[in-house]
């Protein structure tokens, strides 16, 4: 038997069209009329023609970017490096937590203790205390580069931050996928590596790049002890210029650094979805 | 010799006794179900033998060794039990084959290759040839429970503990899962269960257990237990499964 659509059907169609031609026409009539009220309420502003003058001069713009580019590089190179050891010392740090054999006790008390102490101190005086103390210490085998310094320092404090959220997410693994696996014979280890920490990463990957994009901006922090970056470029752009559109080329670097890691997640999530809805 | 002995083992929770001395003898290739309402003990009882719980009191026996001895290597024991699960707990992140060569190749050091083919012939076997690079969520209930057999039999068990397997079931796929089970016994396979399949354990038993109140009231074989049951509430608890339509 072949299907004939019925009258009913037809209009009901015909109905959702013309709702669905309604809603969008709405959307871009309201998201017009809020861009105009936007544009013209800064560009009225009593301010606004100094505001322009010291923001956003494409002299100034054309002027700084080159250098503030080749600090933001600095930038790229240390949380390239920065990214790979904070999975390490999550990961290591957050199974040291989950560790149940009394053998273990002093590295479990040892994770917690470093997770409580890194995620209680702000990062920047993470930064300043590594960096002018490590070296300091004058001891023998002590980087003191200082670019070395902040990858170490941003490692100590994502580090404890990203043993978090690998942490929650072996916990958010059913009790009976241990069961199940602790049944079949596997040991602690072998469950939590071929069982656990599998579904557990999973999990987690929205949550550690989301702590990515944090610190890419945060990588801006290590200018505190000296290293030319892209935020120290600009800095010294304004203090010579007086005119602050430098900053605006650093802000927009970062944003478009940030942008494809954000994309990436999407991609990670929808791929999720579709394994799952398959 | 019993491949399983259990000696008046005790078990509470939070002070209230879950099972109160339960004695129970398991000889080879015997097929023992276990009866009772809901919250009887029978799972926690599996789940001792299993040592996912540890026993308060008494001893549990596997092939005449101690099992319940704190010094036991736990995964040693494991090694030898095969148990499926009432929720199957299916591994979600492997595929089928995946799933059931894991244990034999991480824990009995079986080559991935002969692994592999042990799973495809147990897969054909039981009919889900076709479905070995399948997701657990690409499977029906049936199929996935199927695969947690498979799963637990793939390392060659001495004693296969089968815990509710078919209440997460219509009872369309409760036959298929049924079906597998009988082709175990007729291998000769060792099994505990627990189920709430009257039918089904009145068939497939060699001894039906009723367990009551963490206490195991009555043994026999089918005949007896579902004819003429000697105890009141075994009397009353089949009654109440004549009545819901379950026998």
């Amino acid at each position: 038997m072949t299907w004939v659509k019925s009258e009913r059907q037809v209009e009901r169609e015909r109905v959702r069209r013309t709702r669905g031609r309604r809603s969008a026409s709405v959307a871009t009539a309201s998201t017009i009329v809020f861009l105009v009220l936007v544009v013209w309420g800064v560009t009225n502003s009593p301010g606004w023609p100094r505001v322009q003058e010291t923001f956003f001069s494409p002299e100034q713009f054309a002027a700084s970017f080159p250098d503030v580019l080749s600090g933001f590089l600095l930038n790229v190179k240390i949380f390239l490096i920065a990214e790979p050891l904070i999975l390490i010392v999550g990961l290591l740090v957050a199974l040291a937590r989950g560790l149940k054999a009394p053998v273990f006790f002093p590295l479990r008390a040892l994770a917690t203790l470093y997770v409580d102490v890194f995620r209680g101190v702000p990062t920047l005086l993470v930064i300043y205390l590594i960096g002018f103390g490590l070296p300091a210490l004058e001891l023998q085998g002590v980087p003191t580069d200082l670019a070395t310094l902040g990858v170490i320092a941003l490692t100590l404090s994502y580090g404890a931050y990203v043993a978090e959220v690998f942490r929650s997410g072996i916990d958010s693994v059913h009790p009976s996928q241990v069961a199940a696996a602790r049944s079949l014979g596997l040991s602690h280890g072998r469950t939590m590596r071929f069982v656990v920490l599998p579904q557990a990463v999973r999990r987690v990957v929205p949550p550690l790049l989301n702590d990515f994009v944090s610190l890419q901006k945060d990588t801006a922090l290590v200018a505190t002890i000296g290293l030319v970056e892209a935020l120290r470029q600009a800095q010294i752009h304004v203090a010579s210029t007086f005119n602050y559109t430098a900053y605006l080329v650093a802000a927009l670097l970062f944003i478009l650094l940030t942008i494809p890691l954000a994309r990436f997640t999407d991609y990670l999530a929808a791929r999720t979805q579709r394994r799952r809805g398959a | 010799m019993s491949v399983l002995t259990i000696d008046g083992v005790w078990k509470n929770f939070h002070g209230h006794h879950v099972l109160r001395g339960i004695d129970l003898e398991v000889a080879p290739h015997e097929v023992v179900c276990l009866i009772g309402a809901s919250g009887s003990g029978k799972s926690t009882l599996l789940r001792c033998v299993n040592l996912l719980e540890t026993v308060d009191d008494g001893t549990i026996l596997l092939d005449g060794k101690e099992i319940t001895d704190p010094r036991v290597d736990v995964d040693d024991v494991r090694k030898r039990l095969g148990i499926v699960f009432q929720a199957y707990n299916l591994f979600p992140h492997m595929n089928v084959l995946d799933n059931i060569t894991l244990a034999p190749r991480q824990v009995h050091g079986v080559s991935k290759g002969e692994a592999e083919q042990q799973a495809r012939e147990l897969l054909a076997r039981f009919g889900l040839a076709d479905k070995a690079g399948a997701y657990p969520d690409q499977l029906s209930g049936g199929q996935q429970q199927r695969v947690a057999v498979i799963r637990a039999l793939a390392t060659r068990p001495r004693l296969m503990l089968l815990d509710e397997v078919t209440s997460a079931l219509d009872p369309a796929l409760v036959v298929e899962v049924l079906g597998i089970i009988r082709e175990l016994k007729e291998s000769g396979m060792t099994m505990v269960l627990t189920t709430h399949e009257m039918g089904f354990c009145r068939d497939i038993a060699d001894t039906v257990c009723f367990l009551d109140g963490g206490v195991l009231l009555e043994r026999g074989s089918p005949e007896q237990i579902f004819t003429e049951p000697e105890h009141p509430r075994t009397r009353e608890f089949l009654r109440s499964v004549i009545g819901s339509g379950r026998l």
